[in-house]
C-alpha cells in the first residue's frame, strides 16, 4: 500500500491557495458528461452533492434515512468553530490552526488542519447567505460562544440545534440543484458495497430498503460522507442507523484505514438508567460555559447534591486544570470524571456519573439567562432523567459520540484507492487523537463546500475512464457477492437476535477499548471479539426476507461489519503502544495520571490494509511532519 | 408495569393491515416510548414473529424520522416532544395504548408504522431554499440582522419535517410544514429577493400532492414537537397572496 499525502510543497499558510491556482480545472461541456456518486447526505457529503451539482456534474446522492435531512449531522448541538475573530479576542487562522492540531495531540497532518482553519470563515460566510438563524448580538452582527480546547470565543451557535441548521442550510442547497435537475437523491438506499474496476472506485452496491432490491450504481467518482462508527459500542451518542458499512466495505475493496483506535468518548452525556437502554444522550459541550462540573470530596457520599456544603465538594477540573476549568478538552475531560468515579466519588444511581451544577450561573445571571442560552437542553434533560435540572444539578458521564479514525486520505482526500473520495466524520485527517468541540462541523462543511469539489476535478482531469456499465463483470460480480452475503444472514436461522450481539459486543468494546486501554485487556478482547463474531454467524435470527423492508436484515449486516471493525480497533489500539488524545493506554501516564505521548516512536499514522478474510491486516506508516508547530506536552494546567 | 399495546401491523402498501394486541410485562419507568417498542420487538423476534417497523435514528428529538399515533394523539400526549423523547413514566400500570401510524392520504404506509414522507422533500425542492453559489456568498456580518428577527427565524426554521401536523391536521394539511420554512426564509433579509417566488412555488407544489388545505382547527400546531405557531400560515398565505397581485408568477410558467 502506497501512502502518498501528495502535501503541496511551500509555506504551510501557502499551500491550498497556490494548489488551487494550479488544480486541473473540468470544462463545462466535460462536467456535463461526469457522474459522481455521493454517499450520505449529512454536512459532509449533503455540501460536497451540493456545490458538484452547482459545478455541473451530475451527482447522484445516497442516504440510508427517509429523507436527506435527517442525517446525523443534525444532532449536533452546540456550534462551529471559525476563525474570523468577531470578539476581537485575538483569534486568527493560525490560532484556530494550533488549537486544532494541539488539541488533536499532534496526531494530525499540519497541512490539513491549517487549511481547515483557511476555510472556515468562508463556511459561516455561505451558511449565513443561505438564511441559517445563527445567534446575533443587539447589534444585528453575529454572536459567539466558548468551547473547550481554546482560550478565545470562536463558536457560531444557533440555540442548541447548530447542527440542524447547517444540515438543513446544506439539504436545502441540495433541494435547489435537485429542481435544477443536477442531482437524484435516493433516500432509504443503503451502500453495501464497493465496485472497483481498473483498480478505481467506479461505483457502488445499494440497497432499497423498501422493496429490497438490490442495484449497482455507476460513475467516474465515488465520494463517501458517512460519518463515523460509534455504534460499534452499541451505546453511543450516534443515531441508531449511524454504520461503519460503506467505509468497511471500501476497506476490504483496498481502502487504508487510518487511526482506528482514535475514538472520542465525549465528556457531557446522561449516565445510562437501565439494561433496555438503545443510546446515549448528549448534552452539549457549551453547557460547560456556565455549568461546573464537581464530585462529593469524600467517597460513598449518599447525600443529595443541595445537602452538601460548598467545602465538601470538588470541583475537579477547576482544581487541576485551572487555566482552562471546565473547559478542559474532551478526552482529558473524559478521562478525569471516570477517575472520579473509579475512585468512588461517583454520583447518582450506578455511581457512574459526575454533577454539571448551574447553580452558580443562575445566581449570577438569573434563571431566564440561562434559559434563553440552554433552554432546550435543560428540556431534554428533564424529559429524559425526570429530574429538574434548573433545581438540582445535572448529572453526566462520558459516552462515545465521535470517531477520529476512518480511511486513510490524502491531501486531496483521496483513499488509496483512486477515485474513492472520503469526507468528514469518514476520514481520518483532521482532529489527530481529540477532536475539539464544534469542530465537526467545521471539518464536514469544509471538505463538503470547499475542498472536495476542487481537488475532485484535478482527478477527473488527470484520469483516462472508460466507459463502465452496471452490466460491467466487476458490478455483476460485486452485486453477487451483496446478495450471498444477504443470504448467508438469512439463512443462519439461529435464535439470538442481532441487537443482543451488538450490546455484547459494545459492553466488551466499552470495557476494553475505550476510556482506558492495556495490552492484557485489548489481547483479550482481540479472542473475544473472534468467539462473539463467530457465535453470531451460527447463532443470529434474522426474520424475514431480503425482498422487503426488513430492518432488521439491515441490522444485522451492520453488526456484522462492526464486529470486524472492532477487531482492528483494538488491534490499533495495541500496536500503538503509547498514550495520545483520548488512546490512553494504562502503561503510558505522565506522573499525574495525563497521557504520555511517545514521539520517537508513534509520531505517526498508522495505516491498516485489509489481507483477505481471516488474514491478518497489515500494518503501515505515515510519518508526521511538523513544520511549523513544536510537538509539546499538551497542557491545559 | 404491564402494558397492553394494540399496534397496527401491515405488511406492505398493498396489505389492508389491522391492528394486533399484544401484553408487555416488566415496562420501567425509565424507559423511552421507543425503548419499550424495542423490548416488545426482541420478544417478538425470539417468539418468531416478525418485529414492528417504525422509523427512528437520533433518538434526541430531532431528526424527525420517528412519529406515529399513540392514543390518538401524533407522537403522544407530551407536549413539545417527539416519540422518542416521550418515557414510560407518563404511562400507568395496566394502561392500553394503541399505536398506529401517521393517517394521511399523502403519506402512504410503506410497513407497520412507516410512511412515505417524500411528498415534504418535494415540496421543499420546489422552492424552499436561497439560491446562493458555494463561495459567492459576502462577509458574513456584511448583512446585520436584528436579534428579535434572527430568533423569529429560529422559532420556524426548528422544524424537523416528522409530518405530525398533517397527521393530526382533520383536512390532513401541510400547510404548518409549509408556512414553518417560508416564515423562517422570509423573516431574514437573505430570503427577500426569492420571497415571492418562494411562496408560490411552495404553495403550488403542495397543491400538487395530495394535502388538504387549513380550516383553522390549530390541531397542528397543538402535536407539533418543536411548538411552531401557525402565525407562520398566515405569513405563507400572505406571501402567496402578495406574489399573485405582484404578478410575480413566473416561477410556474402560468398566469394566476
Amino acid at each position: 500500500m502506497k501512502l502518498d499525502a501528495r502535501v503541496p510543497a511551500g509555506p504551510l499558510a501557502d499551500k491550498w491557495m497556490s494548489l488551487r491556482d494550479h488544480l486541473k480545472l473540468v470544462s463545462p461541456a466535460n462536467k456535463r458528461k461526469r457522474s459522481i456518486i455521493v454517499v450520505g447526505t449529512g454536512l459532509a457529503g449533503g455540501a460536497a452533492a451540493a456545490s458538484l451539482g452547482e459545478m455541473g456534474y451530475r451527482v447522484k446522492a445516497f442516504c440510508y434515512q427517509d429523507s436527506a435531512r435527517r442525517a446525523h449531522s443534525i444532532a449536533a448541538q452546540g456550534g462551529i468553530n471559525a476563525a474570523k475573530n468577531y470578539q476581537n479576542d485575538g483569534d486568527s487562522v493560525f490560532r484556530l490552526f494550533y488549537d486544532t492540531i494541539k488539541g488533536g495531540d499532534f496526531r494530525a497532518r499540519e497541512a490539513n488542519v491549517y487549511r481547515l482553519a483557511e476555510v472556515s470563515n468562508a463556511i459561516i460566510d455561505q451558511c449565513v447567505a443561505q438564511g441559517i438563524p445563527f445567534a446575533r448580538e443587539y447589534g444585528g452582527t453575529l454572536a459567539n460562544r466558548s468551547f473547550g480546547g481554546a482560550q478565545v470565543s470562536r463558536t457560531f451557535y444557533a440555540r442548541g440545534q447548530t447542527g440542524q441548521q447547517l444540515l438543513l442550510g446544506a439539504y436545502s442547497a441540495l433541494n435547489a440543484q435537485v429542481a435544477a435537475g443536477t442531482v437524484v437523491v435516493h433516500p432509504r438506499t443503503e451502500m453495501l458495497d464497493l465496485v472497483v474496476v481498473d483498480g478505481r472506485a467506479r461505483g457502488i452496491i445499494t440497497r432499497d430498503m423498501v422493496s429490497g432490491a438490490v442495484e449497482c450504481h455507476v460513475g467516474d467518482a465515488v465520494l463517501l460522507a458517512t460519518g463515523g462508527y460509534s455504534n460499534v459500542y452499541f451505546l453511543s451518542t450516534n443515531a441508531k442507523g449511524c454504520n461503519v458499512t460503506a467505509v468497511w466495505r471500501a476497506h476490504r475493496r483496498g481502502a487504508g484505514f487510518a487511526n482506528p483506535c482514535f475514538t472520542q468518548i465525549h465528556p457531557t452525556c446522561i449516565p445510562q438508567a437501565g439494561d433496555y437502554q438503545s443510546k446515549l444522550t448528549l448534552m452539549s459541550e457549551s453547557l460547560r460555559n456556565d455549568g461546573r462540573v464537581w464530585v462529593p470530596i469524600a467517597e460513598g457520599d449518599d447525600r443529595a447534591p443541595g445537602d452538601i456544603p460548598e467545602a465538601e465538594r470538588d470541583y475537579y477540573l477547576e482544581r487541576i486544570y485551572p487555566a482552562f476549568g471546565n473547559l478542559a478538552p474532551r478526552d482529558i475531560s473524559s478521562r478525569a470524571a471516570k477517575r472520579m468515579c473509579d475512585e468512588g466519588r461517583g454520583v447518582g444511581p450506578g455511581k457512574r456519573g459526575v454533577y454539571l451544577d448551574f447553580a452558580e450561573a443562575i445566581g449570577r445571571l438569573g434563571e431566564n439567562v440561562i434559559r434563553a442560552r440552554y433552554g432546550n437542553l435543560f428540556d431534554m434533560y428533564e424529559r429524559i432523567t425526570g429530574e429538574n435540572p434548573y433545581r438540582a444539578p445535572m448529572r453526566i458521564y462520558p459516552a462515545p459520540h465521535y470517531t477520529m479514525g476512518g480511511l486513510w486520505v490524502d491531501y486531496y482526500l483521496m483513499s488509496t484507492i483512486p477515485g474513492l473520495f472520503v469526507l468528514g466524520e469518514a476520514n481520518f485527517s483532521d482532529h489527530g487523537a481529540n477532536r475539539l468541540g464544534a469542530s465537526a462541523l467545521m471539518q464536514g462543511l469544509a471538505d463538503g463546500y470547499f475542498v472536495a469539489p476542487y481537488t475532485l476535478g484535478e482527478y477527473l482531469a488527470g484520469a483516462k475512464l472508460e466507459e463502465v456499465s452496471p452490466a460491467h463483470e466487476a458490478c455483476r460480480a460485486t452485486l453477487h457477492e451483496v446478495d450471498q452475503r444477504t443470504a448467508r444472514l438469512l439463512g443462519v436461522r439461529g435464535s439470538r437476535t442481532v441487537d443482543s450481539f451488538h450490546r455484547e459486543l459494545g459492553m466488551l468494546m466499552l470495557d476494553r477499548c475505550g476510556m482506558s486501554r492495556t495490552a492484557e485487556g485489548l489481547t483479550e478482547a482481540i479472542a473475544a471479539i473472534g468467539r462473539l463474531r463467530e457465535a453470531f454467524w451460527h447463532e443470529v435470527k434474522v426474520p424475514g426476507a431480503g425482498a422487503e423492508l426488513n430492518q432488521e436484515l439491515e441490522k444485522a449486516g451492520r453488526v456484522a461489519d462492526h464486529f470486524e471493525l472492532a477487531e482492528l480497533m483494538c488491534r490499533d489500539a495495541l500496536a500503538r503502544d503509547e498514550s495520545c488524545g483520548g488512546h490512553f493506554r494504562e502503561e503510558h501516564q505522565t506522573p499525574d495520571g495525563e497521557a504520555l505521548r511517545d514521539d520517537e516512536s508513534f509520531c505517526n499514522v498508522t495505516v491498516w490494509e485489509h489481507r483477505g478474510e481471516g488474514a491478518e491486516p497489515a500494518a503501515h506508516v505515515e510519518s508526521l511532519e511538523f513544520e511549523t508547530v513544536q510537538l509539546a506536552q499538551r497542557s491545559y494546567k | 408495569m404491564k402494558l397492553t399495546l394494540h399496534v397496527w401491523r401491515q405488511k406492505d402498501a398493498r396489505d389492508p393491515g389491522g391492528f394486533k394486541t399484544y401484553q408487555l410485562e416488566d415496562v420501567t419507568t425509565h424507559m423511552s416510548f421507543l425503548e419499550m417498542l424495542d423490548v416488545l420487538n426482541q420478544d417478538l423476534i425470539t417468539a418468531g414473529e416478525d418485529p414492528v417497523a417504525f422509523d427512528h435514528d437520533c433518538r434526541e428529538g430531532v431528526c424527525g424520522a420517528c412519529g406515529f399515533v399513540i392514543n390518538g394523539v401524533a407522537h403522544g400526549d407530551q407536549k413539545g416532544s417527539t416519540v422518542c423523547q416521550l418515557h414510560m413514566r407518563h404511562f400507568a400500570d395496566g394502561d392500553e395504548v394503541t399505536i398506529e401510524p401517521w393517517r394521511a392520504k399523502a403519506f402512504p404506509v410503506l410497513r407497520d408504522l412507516v410512511v412515505d414522507r417524500s411528498a415534504f422533500d418535494r415540496i421543499l425542492t420546489a422552492g424552499g431554499f436561497i439560491s446562493v453559489r458555494t463561495g459567492s456568498a459576502p462577509e458574513a456580518n456584511s448583512i446585520p440582522i436584528p436579534s428579535e428577527a434572527a430568533e423569529h427565524a429560529m422559532d420556524f426554521a426548528e422544524c424537523i419535517g416528522c409530518g405530525a401536523c398533517v397527521a393530526s391536521c382533520p383536512n390532513s394539511a401541510a400547510m404548518l410544514f409549509v408556512g414553518a420554512k417560508i416564515a423562517h426564509l422570509g423573516l431574514l433579509p437573505q430570503g427577500q429577493p426569492e420571497r415571492e417566488r418562494r411562496a408560490l412555488a411552495m404553495v403550488e407544489a403542495m397543491e400538487r400532492e395530495a394535502f388538504g388545505s387549513c380550516t383553522n382547527y390549530r390541531a397542528c400546531e397543538a402535536v407539533c414537537p418543536k411548538e411552531i405557531s401557525i402565525s407562520g400560515i398566515a405569513r405563507m398565505n400572505k406571501d402567496f397572496r402578495r406574489a399573485l397581485l405582484s404578478g410575480s408568477n413566473r416561477a410556474s410558467g402560468k398566469r394566476r
